[in-house]
């Protein structure tokens, strides 16, 4: 009997003791179920309050949910019904886990899943709720990043809360922010003051909220609003002759990475090499290489591919000038027509071996993206890195023509082959070389363009004609015309398609060309004294 | 010994000739294929070729159709227009295929156009278009405008409130012809002009910064922007990156694409695409047991776990069945009999309806929105009720608006005008 006492006592002190926690585990699953269901079951146009009542429920596990939901990640098992995280949605067979506990639940076949659909406005919903948790993170960068998701999207039960976060707040450039968009609220309730707070800014959202005023039938705000776009509108122009400046810089630098390999190969070297254009796609294909040796670690796969890249055009290169061009030796129209079929071949090939289809190179994280200058104006990086590569690679070839032996000897013989010879120059040595490095320095291209083009069996088709408009308007065998004449394409072309369109500005660009070619045909830069008569 | 032997090569003689007379009386139903395999478009048309492989096997292993196996002939044009005009005489005469499934872009199909009318053939030509055209000996198993760009603009404009409109395209025939459709339809809408920018960009096009900019600027006017592209192939690649480096997300200025499909993403990282959109009649994520079957067996076909499937399949599986249909009702494979018995014929899609062949050689088709994912496929974030029938003559072009299409018995006409009861040579009206 005593016996059974005690037992009793025990049961009932472990109920106290573990039984609360318990029942509210299990009260916050079944709510957390509940919620779940709501989400699956609504309409799109109920789903917004249901992601409230989420964001609001104070469930740790919310955000997760969330953010699986606007990654369109939150599934159901059409089977159980039950609500699950999809981990991995490639292929046929999905990686899942459930939505309440994060127990893995293996991987289950497509058939049996039904994805929770979302789409863009509950994703910025979404995006919205998650800016309001991010507010109170540590991190200043997190914060602002938050408060920069929050312009244009406050409404009127969030006004408390930003002002108080306002207050609290101790980065200048997050209260800046925060003070933006209570600035954008009010502009959209018609208050005028708001106008003031908002008629310095360059951002997007505050302009279209004053446009949005300059409209209204408040004459006293539309007015007001008028005057702050116009001072916006000065500073605009400014940031926009920035942008375009750089626009052309960046497709400038483009052209002379394409072009420096043909101004030594052609320029230089007299050859019409019509195969270049697949050196640059050697390199590029060497970038995809590279990145399949190295998953995962894109960063380090493509400055190895800087190193490899040369080194497979050039080869490619070698093989050329000593199966082809060799043979033909000042014969340019034979040259022309076996390149050009050397070009076909190759890209073939590449199409039989790898894939007719584009290959997917992956920007590394430090290359995507762009740095903001102002609200206006910002450089997009990988742009920007090409520019530096193209300044680079041209300084390393001047130096190499200008500074080496290997220079001097490719001066020597281009400008007079025979003399040179008897010399002792070994005229055939320096053609391999000389063709290897202008190869090379495709290849060199190629790897650069992967980062903002397709690479494709079609790459090199596309920069050709650009590469021999580049060299011959800069000046044959000539390499500061080649950057010259590069950079100042770049920004034409740039300056012209907006107003022109894109088809238009190179047609321009061409036909300028050919008048400028009618009037000076040695380019800009044409050469001097004895290489000029050679 | 020798009697023996010679009653051998008698009885091998004989069986010889029985099994050469049933084959002569089960002549094969010869399917050409007229895709390119090298050159630009293979990277779109290989997977077609390979589509149509499949199907063919299929349905050999089925038994064939009426009793006769079907025999793949596969000839490579080469991304060369008037190298598949030559394909395609070389088909139908040297080879005397029954029927035609090929072609990509309308430029290589209205060079195949004038053989296949001549020499009286069949072709299934499985790609959206921009409509304009009937051809007695042709079937549009693609979208026409109004079943892809057209509810594409609804969608955009009723749900998602867009008011200002970029429209950017290559620049050739598809892109002009869709975008004056577009054009002349978002204005009866009631856009104003200075709410409409149209930008055209040449083939392959790399360099985006100044128009992406220009979209930008556009669209910070205040007023909802969207931009409909039918900027074709990969130079959608470097424009998609371009919106991205440039901060340009969904939710801001959506992209709503007609020539983008799984094919197409399959070659980037798609990461910074999430959410833009793109109009078709099928995406590989549709969730019904048919799509996942024809996954199922493309998967193994091609032997490959991550081949995907587009759009332009889809419009040839239909078109195929489509084909056996007609020929069985037909209960010949001859071309005038096809042509008659496939109007009508109504077989299952991939998404879990009907496709319906109508009199004007255009399918019916169901519309759908996809949002792309980080995993490279689209969710389908919004769709027509029912299916809608092709239109050849769109109503939102001047010069085609009276014009209808009816290729049964007694009108047979490709633009039978309505205000004047004429029926117009498709040359004439193809060449306005």
């Amino acid at each position: 009997m005593s016996i059974f006492r005690l037992l009793a006592g025990l049961v009932i002190a472990w109920c106290i003791a573990f039984g609360p926690s318990l029942a509210t585990a299990q009260v916050q699953d079944d709510a957390a179920q509940t919620l779940l269901q709501r989400l699956v079951e609504a309409s799109n146009a109920e789903r917004t309050a249901v992601l409230k009542h989420i964001s609001e429920s104070g469930d740790e596990r919310a955000r997760g949910w969330l953010e699986a939901f606007s990654a369109g990640k939150l599934a159901t098992v059409k089977e159980s019904g039950a609500t699950v995280l999809v981990l991995n949605n490639v292929g046929r067979n999905w990686n899942i886990a459930s939505a309440l506990n994060g127990e893995d639940m293996g991987k289950v076949s497509r058939r049996d899943l039904a994805t929770v659909r979302v789409n863009n406005s509950l994703r910025k919903e979404v995006e919205g709720l998650l800016a309001v948790i991010d507010l109170a993170a540590q991190n200043p960068d997190v914060r602002l990043a938050a408060a920069r998701d929050l312009l244009g999207e406050v409404d009127g039960a969030l006004v408390a809360q930003i002002e108080q976060r306002a207050q609290v707040e101790d980065s200048t450039a997050v209260r800046d922010m925060l003070t933006t968009a209570l600035a954008i609220h009010q502009l959209e309730q018609g208050d005028v003051s708001a106008v003031e707070t908002l008629s310095g800014s360059l951002n997007a959202n505050a302009r279209a909220a004053l446009n949005n005023a300059s409209n209204s039938d408040d004459p006293v705000l539309a007015a007001a609003a008028v005057k702050a776009l116009e001072s916006i509108e000065q500073k605009l122009k400014m940031n926009r002759a920035a942008e375009t400046l750089y626009f052309g810089l960046s497709l400038g630098s483009v052209l002379v990475l394409a072009a420096i390999g043909l101004a030594i190969t052609f320029g230089v070297m007299g050859v019409i090499n019509m195969a270049h254009g697949e050196l640059i796609m050697l390199g590029a294909y060497t970038t995809w290489g590279m990145q399949q040796l190295f998953p995962g670690q894109p960063g380090l796969a493509l400055i190895l591919s800087i190193p490899a890249g040369f080194l497979v055009a050039a080869l490619a290169g070698i093989a050329i000038e000593r199966s082809v061009i060799q043979y033909l030796k000042g014969r340019p129209l034979e040259t022309l027509l076996a390149t050009f079929g050397i070009s076909l071949i190759l890209q073939q090939l590449v199409r039989t071996l790898v894939s007719p289809l584009n290959r997917s190179v992956v920007t590394p994280e430090w290359m995507s993206g762009s740095i903001m200058i102002n609200e206006a104006l910002s450089l997009t990086l990988n742009r920007l890195y090409v520019i530096g590569f193209a300044l680079v690679v041209f300084a390393g070839l001047m130096l190499i023509m200008r500074k080496t032996r290997l220079g001097l000897e490719v001066r020597a013989v281009t400008q007079n082959r025979a003399m040179a010879r008897s010399m002792g120059i070994k005229a055939t040595k320096v053609d391999i070389l000389t063709f290897a490095l202008g190869s090379g320095v495709a290849g060199l291209a190629g790897v650069a363009l992967s980062q903002i083009t397709n690479v494709g069996p079609n790459l090199g088709q596309n920069y050709i004609i650009d590469s021999f408009m580049v060299v011959v308007f800069g000046g044959v065998g000539n390499l500061w015309g080649t950057l010259v004449a590069g950079l100042t394409l770049g920004t034409i072309n740039q300056v012209l398609e907006p107003w022109a369109g894109a088809v238009l500005a190179k047609i321009m660009v061409l036909v300028m060309i050919i008048l400028f070619i009618q009037k000076r045909p040695k380019g800009l830069f044409p050469q001097k004294g004895r290489a000029a008569e050679g | 010994m020798s009697l023996k032997k010679n009653v051998k090569l008698g009885l091998s003689a004989l069986a010889l000739s029985v099994s050469f007379h049933a084959m002569a009386a089960e002549d094969p139903i010869k399917v050409g294929v007229l895709h390119s395999l090298s050159g630009t478009m293979a990277i779109s048309e290989t997977a077609l070729k390979d589509t149509m492989l499949m199907l063919i096997e299929k349905q050999n292993a089925a038994g064939g159709v009426l009793g006769r196996k079907l025999e793949p002939v596969v000839v490579d044009p080469a991304s060369n227009w008037p190298l598949f005009a030559e394909k395609a005489r070389e088909l139908l005469e040297k080879e005397e295929v029954d029927v035609i499934f090929g072609n990509w872009t309308s430029v290589s199909r209205k060079s195949v156009l004038p053989v296949v009318e001549e020499l009286n053939g069949l072709l299934f030509y499985p790609v959206q278009y921009e409509g304009e055209e009937s051809s007695e000996n042709v079937f549009y198993t693609g979208a026409a405008p109004n079943q892809q760009a057209i509810p594409a603009v609804d969608y955009l404009m009723n749900d998602i409130g867009v008011e200002r409109w970029v429209l950017a395209g290559t620049d050739y025939v598809y892109p002009r012809t869709t975008n004056k459709v577009l054009e002349t339809y978002l204005k009866d809408k009631g856009v104003a002009a200075s709410d409409i920018m149209i930008n055209y960009t040449p083939f392959g096009h790399s360099d985006w910064q100044s128009i992406v900019s220009d979209i930008k600027k556009f669209g910070s006017a205040g007023k909802k922007t969207a931009v409909v592209s039918t900027i074709n192939g990969d130079a959608n690649v470097p424009f998609y990156r371009e919106l991205g480096n440039q901060g340009i997300s969904a939710s801001d200025i959506p992209v709503v694409a007609f020539s983008v499909g799984e094919q197409e993403l399959a070659g980037i990282d798609t990461g910074p695409l999430v959410g833009h959109l793109a109009a078709w009649n099928y995406f590989m994520s549709v969730d019904t047991d048919a799509n996942y079957d024809f996954i199922d067996a493309w998967v193994e076909f091609k032997g490959d776990e991550a081949a995907v499937t587009n759009d332009p399949m889809e419009a040839h599986y239909i078109g195929f069945n489509m084909y056996v249909e007609a020929v069985k009702k037909a209960g010949t494979a001859e071309v005038d009999a096809v042509k008659d018995a496939i109007i009508g014929v109504s077989v299952p899609n991939l998404t879990g309806g009907y496709a319906t062949m109508m009199p004007n050689h255009h399918i019916t088709k169901p519309v759908l929105i996809g949002e792309i994912q980080d995993n490279g496929q689209f969710s389908v974030v919004w769709e027509t009720p029912s299916t809608v029938a092709g239109d050849a003559w769109s109503d939102f072009l001047p010069g085609s608006k009276d014009l209808i299409s009816d290729w049964r018995a007694p009108l047979r006409c490709g633009n039978f005008n309505v205000v004047t009861g004429t029926c117009g040579s498709s040359a004439d009206v193809a060449s306005k």
